[in-house]
């Protein structure tokens, strides 16, 4: 049976992990590898890293982190924050992740897309959208949801696809950080504009919210921070949960 | 000592860290003599079906890996690794495979469903299970990890060791002789994935 995705983010800065403390029993509780080992062991099916580390002269601290990743846990997983160019991406590639995701950069110069599809597949390709309410639709958000584009969300993730994204990594803007639940509308509107899998983030904070943007808003994948770092519910508890509601996860 | 075959695509590094994970020395290889002279062979492969071919001749290691395996060394397929030992592939017409399995690839056939099939899928392995077939010890339905759009359809049904469903009954994995293979990526099942390389290494 094919299953929905159930991926822990971590954020990495300057090569550790920022949040994440509530794990017991871990030696070092900002140790990327450890944590990814961690969620491992629960049945995360992927994992993402996304680098906010502020400093350029740190930035191939993220590239240590894939390659420790890589050699230790074998699980797929995508590293997202920060990467510009072609060369950004090989190096990541090329240090065992197996997916970039592609945010700032990718409006900012959508042939990044193209290019990055022609050269390593479409499938290591994540574009990664932050998107708000504006009016009937919604408007795309850059540079860490600061600044407004203009662009409407459905018209860019359509053309990103055709150039070459593999796949959709959508926060909603309006429900990250509410606990309030998914973006229901948003992710079914996203998800049925595009073929590829598209990935719900923002807004987890009870069970039925992992079901709810499954089921109801078509999504493939869903993705949450803090609920599992701060150890609301385990990755196992979301899982027990949607299985009960009848949606096939992996164990 | 296993010889991961490189040439020049794709991403090797989680292959080679998986067998050292287990304790098991692959070392990635470009030299007709190391593959010629290895205890096992493995075939990884992403991309395009006719990239994959078109990067393999280019190599030059194409004689050496045809001679290893007419000589019985195991060989292992991952992927596109796998769809390349057939004889040619929808993707890439006109574009000749390695030709030693007979079959050819076809795309996925799944209306509703998304393509390409990415993502964990159960496991259906064929029955009997053999004796040295790379499933021995695991659960009737283990997850592994797919990311592909095509699949081999084997003119041989009975060397499809394992499928899944997705839209159409897939083929996850094949054996013949010496010649085993999984469409998808052991390397990136979690500890399924690697029981299913350390099956291929103590095999």
């Amino acid at each position: 049976m094919y299953t929905k995705r159930i991926i822990p983010c971590l954020d990495v800065k300057d090569g550790r992990v920022v949040k994440g403390t509530q794990f017991v029993g871990l030696r070092d509780a900002g140790d990327p590898v450890e944590l990814a080992k961690r969620y491992d062991e629960e049945r995360a099916d992927e994992l993402v890293f996304l680098d906010i580390t502020a400093s350029s002269d740190n930035r191939d601290t993220i590239v240590q982190v894939a390659r420790d990743c890589a050699s230790e846990v074998f699980i797929p997983f995508t590293i997202g924050g920060g990467i510009r160019s072609q060369q950004d991406i090989q190096k990541m590639l090329r240090a065992g992740a197996d997916k970039i995701s592609l945010n700032t950069a990718a409006i900012k110069e959508p042939e990044l897309i193209q290019e990055g599809a022609e050269k390593f597949g479409r499938q290591c390709i994540v574009l990664a959208v932050d998107a708000k309410r504006s009016g009937e639709g919604w408007e795309v958000y850059i540079n860490g949801g600061r600044t407004p584009t203009g662009l409407d969300c459905i018209t860019w993730i359509k053309r990103a696809v055709s150039l070459g994204a593999g796949e959709i990594l959508l926060t909603s803007m309006d429900a990250d950080g509410t606990k309030d639940g998914y973006d229901i509308a948003l992710t079914r509107t996203v998800s049925e504009a595009v073929d590829v899998p598209v990935i719900a983030s923002g807004g987890a904070g009870k069970l039925e919210h992992f079901y709810e943007v499954l089921a109801e808003g078509n999504a493939d994948a869903v993705l949450a921070a803090s609920v599992f770092h701060y150890g609301t519910f385990s990755i196992h508890q979301v899982k027990t949960y949607l299985s009960s509601r009848g949606l096939e996860v992996r164990f | 000592m296993i010889a991961i075959i490189d040439y020049g695509v794709g991403n090797l590094f989680s292959v080679e860290k998986a067998f050292a994970a287990l304790g098991t020395e692959a070392r990635l290889t470009s030299n007709p003599s190391e593959i010629l002279h290895a205890s096992k062979i493995v075939l990884p492969g992403v991309g395009a079906f006719g990239d994959c071919m078109k990067n393999l001749q280019e190599s030059g290691l194409i004689p050496a890996l045809l001679k290893a395996v007419s000589g019985n060394t195991p060989l292992l397929g991952i992927c596109v690794g796998l769809q390349i030992l057939f004889d040619g592939s929808e993707e890439s017409p006109g574009i000749n495979g390695l030709g030693l399995l007979a079959g050819t690839v076809r795309k996925i056939h799944a209306p509703g469903l998304k393509v390409p099939h990415m993502g964990w899928n159960s496991l259906e392995i064929s029955q009997p299970r053999r004796e040295h077939d790379l499933f021995q010890g695991l659960s009737e339905r283990p997850f592994t990890y797919f990311v592909h759009s095509y699949h081999a359809v084997p003119k041989e049904n009975e060397i499809i060791t394992a499928t899944c469903e997705y839209g159409e009954r897939i083929t996850a994995a094949v054996a013949k002789g010496n010649i085993q293979a999984t469409q998808f990526h052991p390397e990136k099942s979690g500890d399924v994935g690697l029981h299913i390389l350390k099956n291929f290494v103590t095999s």
